[in-house]
C-alpha cells in the first residue's frame, strides 16, 4: 500500500500498532512484576532464614550458665534441630566467651560484635567454600563475681533459600509470561474495540452516493468529532464549490446561445443572398458549426441543470408518452435535415415520479445523439413499453452503435466512443441522461440490436 | 568394669597398617584387595566388617568385573579422622551416622546425583553429599541359656525392674557399648538419652551392677553367646540378626516401647580420585538399600525403616541436630554424666 515510504517508519494499521505497544508495555510490566515479586520471595526467604538464625542463636544463648565460676553450656537439640527445617543446609556456630572461644567452630569469626544484649548482629560471610548467612547475639553470665558478655554465633549456608527463592521466582515468571499472553489477548481486543468508531465512521462515508454532499450528523467520540466537522466543512465548500461553477457553466451556457443563435440567423440570411456556390458552402459550414456550439450550450446548461436540481428532485406525475411525443416533435426539424425519420410508439398512462424538465432533458440528449450518429435517410424508433414495475423508453437507430464499449466509460463526463470521428460532439449527452435516471431511481441501459445494426439506448423508470 | 578389649584387632591392624596407606594419619583393623580387570581400584574405608560386607563386593564384582576394590575396615571414629586428615579415599561408609555429618557440614563431601540418589526417601540423603542405604536398629541380645526361667520383658521399664530383682544374675554379667570409645555407641546413648528418661534409669543400674563395656557389637554378640554376658543392650540389629541366624544360643529381646534407628550412610570424599568408579560402587550400594527383598543381605535395606515396629520414632534424623552431640562441651557433659552413672 505504501509503496513508496519506508515500511519501517508507516504503521500499517493503528490497530496493529495500539496491540503492539500495549504488549509492549504488558511485557514491560510482566518483566517488572517478575522481578518485584522474585526479589521480594528472595528477600522473604532471607528473612525467614535470618528469623530461625535468631531463634538458633538466642536458644544456645539461653541455655549458658555459670557453674562456680565456669561457663557451661549444653547445646539445646532444638537449637540445631530447627535449622533443619530451611533446607539442607551446611551449620556453623560459635561460642566464645571474652574471646576464648567455648565450643565450635573456631575460624568462624564475626565481622562485628553485637553491643548490648538486645543487639544483634547480622552479616553475610564466605566460610569454607561457601558464602554463609551469620547471626551473632550477646548475653552476658556471671563467672565467678565478674560479667562476663559471651558471643553466639550461628551460620548456615544459604542454598536453601537460594531454591526457594528459585523456585518462587520460576513461579512467579510463569505467571508474567500467562499475564503477558493475557495482556495482549486484551490488548487486541481494546484495540479492536476502541477503533470501532473510526471504522463504521469510514463506513459511513465510504456508502454515501457520489454526489451525496449533505453534512454528516453521526454521533461520534469527542476524538472524531473535529475530524466529522472538518469532514462537513470540506464537503460544504465542495458543494458551494460545485454549484459555483455549474451556474457559471450555466451562466456561460447562456450567455453563449443567445450571440450564436444571431449569427445563425445572420448567416441564414446571408446564405439566401449569396450565389457563390463556394461561398454558399463556407456558409453552410459556419451554419453547422453555430449549430453544433449551441448545441454544446445546451448541453452544457442542461448538465449544470440536472446537478441543480437533482439535489432537490421535484415529485409531480409526468407522463412518458406525453413526454416522448414532446420531444420528438421538438427534433423532428433537425431530423427532417438528414432526411432520418422518427417514428414514436407509445402507450397510455405511462406515469412516473420526477422532474419532468430534466426527463425531457434525458430523452432530448439521448434522441439528438441518435440524430447525430446516424446516417440520412435511416430512421430512429422510439418506443415506450412496460416491465412490470418499470417504464422503458427506447430509442434506437441504425447509426454507428458502439462498439462494445463498456457503459461506465461511455457515460463519463466529456467522454465519447471510440468510432465517431469527424462528428462534433461534447461527450456529455449520455451524461446528462444517467445523472438524471440515476436522480429518479431509474438507470441507462446501453446494449447493440440482435441484428448488429445501430444502438439502443433505453430509459429505465420506475412506474409511479 | 571390665578392660575394653582392643588389643586383638589393633595387632592385627598393625600389620596392614605398614602396607601401603593412603595419605593421613588414622588405625585400620582390616583391609582386604579385590583387584578387578582393569587397572583402576576404589579405595572403601568402612566400618562394617568384611565378613559383613563381602557378599556385597563379590556382587558388585560379579556384575562389573573390570572395577578393582581395596576395602579398609576401621571404627568410626578413625574412618572420620581418616577422612578429616585428607586421605585418599573414594568411599567413606560408616555406621556413626553424626560424624559422616559433620563430614558433609565441613566440607569433605562431594556432591553426588544419579537415577539411585534421587530415588532415595528425602530423610535418607543430605544435600545430594551424604546417602544411607541401610535402616538399622539397637536391639538387645540375650543368652537363651543364662535368661533360663526369667520372663522376657516387654519393656525398658520392665527390663529395668527385672535387672532391679535379680541382682544376682545380672551382675557383671550385662554388656553394652563404651560410649568413651565407640561413635555408634555414643550415637545410640545420645538420641536414646534424647527420647526417653528410663537411659539414664537403666545406665545407673547397669553403672551398679558393674556392666561391661565394649567397643564392638560383634565382640557383645561373642560373650554372650559364649554365656559370660546374660544380655548385650544397644547391640546393632543387623550383626545380631545375622549371628542368631547360625547361633542358637542368642535370642533378640524384643522391647516395644520404642528403638533407636541409625541409618548407615556412605558418600564420595572430596579427596576421591576414581570419581567413575566411586560412582559405580556408591549406585550400586545404594540399590542395595532400595532392594525389596530383605533377606538378600545382612544388612538391611531402607524400606525396614517403615515397618511399624520397628521405630516409634523413625530413623534418626540425617539434619543438622546431629552436631548437638558432637559438640565439644555437649560430648563433655554426656560423657561425664554417662560415666559417672556408669563407672562407679
Amino acid at each position: 500500500m505504501s509503496r513508496k515510504s519506508p515500511p519501517s517508519m508507516v504503521w500499517r494499521s493503528i490497530g496493529q500498532r495500539l496491540t503492539l505497544l500495549l504488549a509492549l508495555i504488558a511485557a514491560v510490566l510482566a518483566v517488572l512484576s517478575w522481578w518485584m515479586v522474585s526479589s521480594f520471595a528472595r528477600e522473604a526467604a532471607e528473612r525467614t532464614q535470618d528469623n530461625i538464625l535468631v531463634a538458633s542463636a538466642t536458644t544456645i544463648a539461653e541455655a549458658l550458665r555459670s557453674e562456680q565460676g565456669v561457663i557451661r553450656l549444653e547445646l539445646p537439640y532444638s537449637a540445631f534441630a530447627m535449622l533443619g527445617a530451611i533446607g539442607e543446609d551446611r551449620v556453623f556456630y560459635r561460642v566464645a566467651a571474652d574471646g576464648t572461644v567455648l565450643t565450635g567452630y573456631d575460624d568462624l569469626i564475626p565481622p562485628t560484635l553485637p553491643q548490648s544484649p538486645s543487639d544483634v548482629v547480622v552479616s553475610t560471610l564466605e566460610f569454607r567454600g561457601d558464602p554463609v548467612r551469620m547471626v551473632t547475639v550477646r548475653r552476658t553470665v556471671l563467672a565467678g563475681q565478674q560479667p562476663v558478655p559471651v558471643m553466639v554465633s550461628v551460620a548456615q549456608t544459604r542454598a536453601g533459600v537460594a531454591e526457594i527463592g528459585l523456585g518462587l521466582s520460576r513461579t512467579a515468571g510463569l505467571l508474567s509470561v500467562a499475564f503477558f499472553a493475557l495482556a495482549v489477548g486484551l490488548s487486541a481486543f481494546a484495540a479492536r474495540s476502541s477503533l470501532q468508531p473510526l471504522n463504521s465512521f469510514a463506513q459511513a462515508v465510504t456508502r454515501r452516493g457520489p454526489s451525496d454532499l449533505r453534512p454528516l450528523r453521526r454521533r461520534v467520540p469527542d476524538e472524531l468529532e473535529p475530524l466529522q466537522s472538518s469532514l462537513n466543512r470540506l464537503m460544504e465548500r465542495l458543494g458551494q464549490s460545485i454549484r459555483r461553477s455549474e451556474e457559471f457553466i450555466a451562466e456561460a451556457a447562456h450567455r453563449v446561445r443567445t450571440p450564436l443563435a444571431t449569427v445563425r440567423a445572420q448567416a441564414e440570411l446571408a446564405l439566401h443572398t449569396v450565389e457563390k456556390d463556394s461561398e454558399r458552402e463556407m456558409l453552410r459550414r459556419v451554419i453547422r458549426a453555430v449549430d453544433e456550439s449551441s448545441r454544446s450550450a445546451s448541453q452544457l446548461l442542461d448538465h449544470a441543470t440536472v446537478s441543480f436540481r437533482a439535489d432537490a428532485l421535484a415529485q409531480e406525475r409526468v407522463d412518458l408518452g406525453e413526454l416522448a411525443a414532446r420531444v420528438t416533435a421538438s427534433l423532428r426539424p433537425t431530423a427532417e435535415m438528414k432526411d432520418i425519420s422518427i417514428r414514436l410508439d407509445t402507450a397510455e398512462d405511462a406515469l412516473v415520479r420526477g422532474d419532468a424538465i430534466l426527463l425531457e432533458s434525458a430523452l432530448r440528449n439521448v434522441l439528438d445523439n441518435s440524430v447525430k450518429y446516424s446516417p440520412e435517410e435511416t430512421e430512429i424508433m422510439v418506443s415506450l413499453t412496460r416491465d412490470e414495475a418499470t417504464w422503458r423508453l427506447m430509442v434506437r437507430d441504425y447509426g454507428r452503435g458502439f462498439s462494445g464499449e463498456p457503459l461506465p466509460e461511455l457515460t463519463g463526463r466529456f467522454r465519447r466512443g471510440r468510432n465517431v470521428e469527424k462528428i462534433v460532439g461534447s461527450g456529455l449527452g449520455l451524461t446528462i441522461a444517467e445523472e438524471v435516471l440515476q436522480a429518479h431511481a431509474g438507470r441507462l441501459e446501453l446494449s447493440t440490436p440482435e441484428d448488429g445494426a445501430g444502438a439502443c439506448v433505453a430509459l429505465i423508470l420506475p412506474a409511479a | 568394669m571390665r578392660r575394653v578389649d582392643l588389643t586383638r584387632s589393633l595387632s592385627a591392624a598393625i600389620a596392614y597398617v605398614l602396607a601401603s596407606l593412603p595419605l593421613g594419619a588414622f588405625e585400620i583393623e582390616d583391609r582386604r584387595q579385590y583387584p578387578g580387570t582393569g587397572p583402576d581400584m576404589v579405595r572403601v574405608i568402612s566400618t562394617a566388617d568384611l565378613d559383613v560386607f563381602e557378599p556385597f563386593l563379590l556382587r558388585l564384582q560379579q556384575e562389573q568385573p573390570e572395577i578393582g576394590i581395596d576395602y579398609y575396615v576401621a571404627s568410626s571414629t578413625e574412618v572420620h579422622n581418616a577422612i578429616r586428615s585428607g586421605a585418599a579415599f573414594d568411599i567413606a561408609i560408616s555406621s556413626a551416622m553424626d560424624l559422616q555429618f559433620q563430614l558433609a557440614n565441613d566440607g569433605y563431601a562431594q556432591l553426588y546425583q544419579s537415577d539411585v540418589t534421587d530415588a532415595l526417601p528425602a530423610w535418607a540423603r543430605w544435600r545430594d553429599q551424604v546417602f544411607a542405604f541401610t535402616a538399622e536398629p539397637a536391639v538387645a541380645v540375650i543368652s537363651r541359656a543364662r535368661f533360663e526361667g526369667l520372663e522376657r520383658p516387654q519393656t525398658r521399664q520392665e527390663l529395668i525392674a527385672l535387672l532391679r530383682a535379680h541382682p544376682d544374675i545380672f551382675d557383671a554379667s550385662v554388656g553394652t557399648y563404651d560410649i568413651r570409645v565407640s561413635g555408634l555407641g555414643y550415637l545410640f546413648a545420645t538420641q536414646e538419652a534424647r527420647n526417653s528418661d528410663t537411659f539414664w534409669r537403666l545406665s545407673e543400674l547397669m553403672g551398679q551392677q558393674r556392666a561391661a563395656l565394649y567397643c564392638c557389637s560383634a565382640q557383645m554378640i561373642d560373650d554372650v553367646a559364649s554365656g559370660r554376658l546374660v544380655m548385650a543392650y544397644n547391640v546393632l540389629g543387623s550383626y545380631a540378626v545375622e549371628r542368631i541366624a547360625r547361633d542358637d544360643r542368642l535370642e533378640i529381646l524384643e522391647l516395644e516401647d520404642y528403638s533407636t534407628v541409625m541409618l548407615r550412610t556412605a558418600f564420595i570424599p572430596r579427596t576421591a580420585t576414581q570419581s567413575e568408579g566411586a560412582a559405580l560402587f556408591l549406585d550400586r550400594l545404594l540399590r542395595e538399600g532400595l532392594r525389596q527383598t530383605p533377606d538378600a543381605w545382612v544388612l538391611p535395606p531402607l524400606g525396614a525403616a517403615d515397618q511399624p515396629e520397628s521405630s516409634t520414632y523413625g530413623p534418626i534424623r540425617l539434619g543438622p541436630a546431629l552436631l548437638v552431640y558432637l559438640d565439644r562441651l555437649n560430648r563433655e557433659a554426656f560423657l561425664s554424666a554417662w560415666s559417672d552413672a556408669m563407672v562407679q
